[in-house]
């Protein structure tokens, strides 16, 4: 499979390579290149079965990670395609043609990470939250506490004691009051 | 056997209507792409909701149905009941306290979480995990298939109107769960396989007690088989019902028992042996017919082998050893830098995890790809076309569809 991969690496022009596992590799390669290549893989080098698709957040490096698992059932093979792609206007190439459920996915991403996909199915239509009108929330500028606390009704709490004195008090009321 | 003609592809295809003289004029043409089109404005369709609350063992889900007569020619897949954000939850814990919300992803198996998140840990920290522990661990992940399969496989019974299956199959389920109290301490949510191995020992005369409920199990299998298998009701509402075309497996994504009734050798425990599943002897069966009464048949017999694989495993486990591998303190735990996927069987399909580290105590990324996603969302909608109003639920249940794995 090394030799594979290498060969994959000339033909695109794979930046990384990153060898996790004996039956699992991971390549990073620019975002222009990453729809042919999963078009390459699907059709000549049997990678038929689309495993996920999802994106890591770089906050500190302004960038999105989108990650397509791709899995070769004969061979037993399992490669991750990583690109990268700008935070500000996030934009990606659509692969929704290739595979029938990446159109969800990418319904989902655009949804939860704000990256578009323009031409898939539906994608504009909302996924899991209705009606949200915030940055999308699973960036991580997205502060969770501070918007429950902006959106939900402030609540007091619990009322908490502590056991050892609770009990103190209410078996000997006497003794603690002295 | 012989598929009855109301398979769904048979009230799209044209020809067939016209081999047995029926009038399809009222109902929308079928296009090049071989969908309905769908006019709206037609007067001629309604809009119907199925869900969310759920028809069954589905979860809470729902589906908005576009019908002519008593015809789906469009249908959508509508999640987010369940959404509590579980992704972004992981991304603000330490490791070891992603566990236990990790778990609660999916109510019916929680243990392939755990198991994925663990084992993408140790890979991730370079840890080697105890063989007592691996036997373990492939015990509890067996038992929890047997407990997620001895509800679902007399819950399609139950959406044909078959109760007495599904109350069978719970009381025995509870068996399980009793010896899943013993062994863990929790009934539903275990927490039970932790990064480096798993929490405890086999409690005294465990194999024991174990057996006897194999044993009831064992009538069960014969007694679902007379009961639902060769009900002629239920036959009449499954065979040559909820049809997936095989050419469908790779385009859609389908995993596990239902890749399996369409032919496909699909099982992970077979393809990517993790735990001790290279020593044990099974066979996952597969079958052509892909309807709802074959994938039913599929879960039989895995429920079926699931009880003889604990018996492998119960045989063939040491009974003691060490059952934890030696791990940094699991609140300071740094986990170096970098990515992994990490893939289970579960009773539904593959299952896996995809692990993102950035050097720190906290995960980067957690993604769960659950076969519901896929199942529930894109298979179902296609499968939908051109079924019956009252095959809805039957369809849903045979997919075995868990809509929190679709949310997270």
């Amino acid at each position: 499979m090394k030799k594979f991969i290498k060969d994959l690496g000339y033909k695109f022009n794979i930046s990384e390579i990153e060898y996790q596992r004996e039956n699992l590799t991971f390549l990073t390669i620019d975002k222009e290149n990453v729809v042919q290549l999963l078009a390459y893989l699907r059709d000549y080098e049997g990678f038929n079965h689309f495993v996920l698709m999802t994106a890591v957040d770089w906050l500190e490096d302004g960038v999105f990670q989108i990650t397509y698992i791709l899995n070769n059932h004969e061979k037993k093979y399992d490669l991750g395609i990583r690109t990268k792609i700008l935070r500000e206007k996030a934009k990606m190439t659509t692969a929704h043609h290739l595979w029938n459920q990446v159109a969800t996915y990418q319904r989902e991403l655009k949804e939860m990470f704000g990256i578009d996909f323009p031409g898939s199915p539906r994608v504009d239509e909302s996924f899991i939250l209705e009606g949200w009108d915030n940055i999308p929330p699973m960036r991580r500028d997205f502060d969770t506490k501070k918007y429950s606390e902006e959106t939900f009704f402030p609540r007091p709490g619990r009322e908490t004691k502590d056991p050892s004195e609770y009990m103190k008090q209410k078996l000997y009321p006497n003794e603690t009051s002295k | 056997m012989i598929l009855l003609k109301t398979d769904n592809f048979n009230h799209m295809n044209k020809q067939h209507w016209l081999n047995i003289g029926e009038d399809r004029s009222k109902y929308p043409e079928v296009g090049a792409d071989g969908k309905f089109v769908v006019d709206y404005q037609s007067q001629k369709l309604v809009k119907l909701w199925q869900g969310p609350n759920h028809p069954g063992v589905t979860g809470n889900m729902s589906v908005e149905l576009t019908v002519s007569g008593d015809e789906i020619v469009e249908a959508k897949t509508h999640v987010g009941y369940l959404h509590r954000g579980f992704e972004k939850l992981f991304e603000r814990r330490k490791y070891i306290q992603v566990f236990p919300t990790c778990i609660r992803l999916c109510v019916a198996e929680p243990d392939y979480n755990e198991y994925n998140l663990a084992a993408s840990v140790e890979e991730l920290g370079g840890i080697e995990v105890p063989e007592a522990a691996q036997w373990l661990r492939t015990l509890v992940l067996e038992m929890a298939r047997l407990q997620s399969l001895l509800r679902v496989v007399p819950g399609q019974g139950g959406t044909t109107g078959m109760g007495i299956g599904v109350q069978w199959g719970v009381y025995l389920r509870d068996l399980i769960l009793d010896r899943f109290e013993e062994l863990t301490g929790g009934r539903v949510y275990h927490m039970y396989i932790i990064p480096g191995g798993v929490r405890g020992l086999l409690p005294k005369g465990f194999k024991k007690r174990m057996e006897s409920n194999l044993k009831d199990i064992d009538k069960f299998i014969v007694d679902i088989d007379n009961l639902m298998f060769s009900n002629v009701v239920f036959k009449k509402r499954t065979v040559g019902i909820g049809y997936i075309d095989p050419a469908w497996i790779d385009t859609f994504g389908v995993v596990g028992p239902n890749a399996r009734a369409a032919g496909f050798k699909r099982d992970v425990r077979k393809d990517y042996p993790y735990l001790k599943y290279e020593e044990l002897d099974f066979d996952p069966k597969t079958a052509t017919e892909s309807d709802i009464y074959t994938r039913s048949r599929i879960r039989w017999h895995d429920l079926k082998m699931t009880v003889d694989l604990i018996r492998q495993i119960l045989a063939k486990m040491p009974d003691g050893g060490q059952i934890r591998a030696e791990t940094p303190n699991v609140l300071h735990w740094k986990i170096p830098k970098g990515e992994t996927y990490v893939r289970a069987e579960s009773s539904r399909g593959e299952y896996g995890f995809y692990v993102v580290s950035d050097g720190t105590e906290y995960p980067r990324r957690i993604n769960l790809r659950g076969p519901s996603y896929v199942h529930a969302v894109s298979l179902l909608e296609r499968m939908l076309q051109g079924a019956n109003i009252a095959d809805v639920a039957n369809i849903m249940v045979s997919l075995q569809t868990c809509p929190p794995e679709i949310e997270r």
